[in-house]
């Protein structure tokens, strides 16, 4: 299939429909608009829902009601949008439902700006819910990523029933790039799709006297259920720590004196700034995160070669990651952040100066 | 020996876990015959709150859902269209549905969505020990008005029948009474229109049910209807707001 051009926000929302996902409940909000615009004029024509609700509240709760019914269903926001959305999503990790969030990441904190920005990184891989629950995150790089990841996202919810976040940011969701979809699936595909939670999700009874009750819910009152019930998810976290890790590796060779880690856009500025630096002669590698969580912290250690001097993480925040890396890395060498905040992206020349320094 | 009355199937064998003259489990009564006699045993659903009826999925033998405080109304809304071919009520109370949920409920019914709300109307927070709801009677005593509702500092109760009737959308809002037998038998037919018209797939309905809360308000059952009936039902009145079927 030929190459079309797309901003993120456009590709996301045709690569969420072409992967079978025909509910869509989202509030409006910068910069996901073209997002929630996208999905008020094509899922009508694949005969899917497209709601727009009263608020971010209500929309992650519609998605909880659709997820416990088995189907594939998505919602979107930016960052403030998002924090609202932390209810609901607690709420579908503890019931164990699978649904996929993007979040278009803006300047914080507060109302912030609409400016792209990384600041979203601890709610999403730490927490951002009450309670103990992760959710997974997979932080694309660029327009042809963030699409392919929406198939990615709801595969990996139905396979362990566990939200899935798309943390992309203000500059891949305005930013238009040559995208290739998938085929999509068919009508016939996507009927079946629910089918693989028969066992468990809301449906008609057509088993006569074998009736199902099943019950979507987060809700043990006895503490030693509760505790039997966390673990349980935990044990699915611990599969998925062992097989979601994904990572970039970009210039990793024995000769990098530096080693740089970055995740999303932030990445993409180090790419060209290492790029540079290359034609002087200067040997950096970079670990480029693709799910933030889990993260590779094994990747982190492996990719330090023999002359690497210095770890340096770079944001568009204020060292969100930069803990991770410090685990990863574990005291074997030096690590150092730089970032910029408010909405404001650095340059790769910015970058280049940066390191430059460390030589 | 002839059977003339017995547990509707659309109800488990589990036990209410109500405190005694309550009277959620009359409500539950009601709604679980209705949805038996209208044969939707096997495609009903129904949306579970925050309050003393939270654990109502362990209690109504289909599918259900355990919502957030408030937030019944919203996950109906995906529950309904993630499967049309269901029928879905939610089961709500006071704090529920008229303080953390208002936004959820007035956008549900303003949608016109094809569900069924039930709202418990008792006029305090029984599960969290007595607090003042939204729907707390002017200078009512609760643990969180100790001196009486003040409603020059806190406002006055919220008429939610009253508010819904302001929407276009709404197919069907009907109050009623569960505090004497013949207010239960017309309850009854209120909550048997609304599953029927839900079954016909006809949009909104909404039955408010005036109830007590004997733990929380300190008396007992038999005075908890007869305070309720005094107090209540003037400022509750019950009554039919809106019945389209009947061009109400």
């Amino acid at each position: 299939m030929a190459k079309i051009l797309m901003k993120g926000n456009e590709a996301v929302a045709e690569a969420a429909i072409r992967a079978g996902c025909r509910l869509y409940f989202a509030y409006p909000i910068t910069p996901q608009s073209e997002l929630i615009e996208y999905m008020a004029r094509m899922m009508p024509k694949v005969n899917g829902t497209f709601l727009q609700a009263e608020s971010e509240v209500s929309a992650i709760n519609m998605v909880y009601g659709a997820a416990g019914c088995g189907k594939r269903v998505m919602t979107s926001s930016s960052s403030p949008g998002v924090s609202l959305k932390m209810e609901g999503i607690s709420y579908i990790a503890g019931a164990q439902l699978p649904a996929v969030i993007i979040n278009v990441q803006r300047g914080g904190p507060g109302l912030g700006d609409i400016q792209p920005a990384q600041g979203d990184y601890f709610q999403a891989t730490k927490g951002g819910g009450h309670g103990d629950y992760r959710l997974i995150v997979l932080a694309p790089a660029s327009v042809q990523e963030f699409a392919d990841m929406a198939s990615e996202a709801f595969e990996l919810a139905d396979k362990y029933r566990n939200p899935v976040m798309i943390l992309a940011d203000g500059m891949l969701g305005q930013m238009m790039e040559p995208v290739e979809f998938k085929a999509p699936k068919t009508d016939e595909e996507i009927a079946e799709l629910w089918k693989q939670h028969k066992d468990w999700c809301i449906q008609p009874n057509e088993d006569g006297d074998a009736k199902h009750h099943h019950e979507i819910n987060s809700l043990e009152i006895d503490p030693l259920m509760l505790e039997k019930h966390v673990n349980k998810i935990y044990a699915k976290y611990a599969e998925i720590e062992k097989n979601e890790i994904r990572y970039e590796e970009y210039n990793i060779s024995d000769d990098n004196e530096i080693l740089c880690v970055a995740w999303g856009t932030a990445s993409r500025i180090v790419k060209s700034a290492i790029n540079e630096l290359k034609k002087a002669g200067k040997s950096i590698g970079l670990i480029r995160p693709i799910n933030v969580w889990p993260y590779p912290y094994e990747a982190v250690a492996k990719a330090i070669g023999p002359k690497v001097k210095q770890v340096y993480v770079f944001e568009l925040n204020t060292g969100q990651m930069l803990d991770d890396v410090k685990i990863g890395v574990n005291g074997k060498v030096p690590v150092k952040f730089w970032g910029k905040v408010g909405g404001v992206v650095f340059t790769p020349a910015e970058i280049q100066a940066k390191l430059e320094e460390c030589f | 020996m002839e059977i003339i009355a017995t547990r509707p199937e659309t109800l488990t064998k589990t036990p209410f876990t109500y405190c005694p003259g309550c009277l959620h489990g009359v409500a539950h009564r009601l709604i679980a015959e209705a949805i038996q006699e209208e044969g939707l045993i096997n495609s009903m659903c129904g949306v579970a709150p925050v309050g003393c009826s939270v654990f109502a999925y362990k209690f109504f033998n289909f599918d259900m859902a355990e919502a957030a405080h408030g937030r019944a109304p919203a996950v109906a809304t995906g529950m309904k269209r993630a499967r049309p071919e269901m029928h879905v009520f939610t089961y709500q109370g006071d704090g529920d549905l008229a303080a953390i949920g208002t936004a959820e409920i007035v956008h549900a019914a303003n949608r016109g969505e094809k569900i069924s709300v039930f709202f418990v109307n008792n006029a305090i927070y029984g599960m969290t020990g007595g607090q003042m709801a939204p729907t707390t009677l002017p200078d009512m005593k609760t643990t969180t008005s100790p001196y009486g509702r003040n409603t020059d500092d806190i406002g006055f109760p919220i008429r939610v029948c009253e508010l819904l009737d302001t929407l276009v959308a709404p197919y069907y809002i009907e109050r009623v009474s569960l505090l004497s037998p013949a207010e239960i038998i017309k309850a009854k037919k209120a909550v048997s229109k609304a599953i029927k018209y839900n079954k016909e797939g006809r949009g909104f309905t909404f039955i408010e049910f005036v109830s007590t809360c004997p733990t929380n308000w300190g008396v007992d059952p038999v005075k908890s209807r007869d305070w309720a009936k005094e107090n209540m039902l003037p400022f509750f009145k019950p009554g039919l707001f809106r019945d389209k079927g009947e061009g109400v």
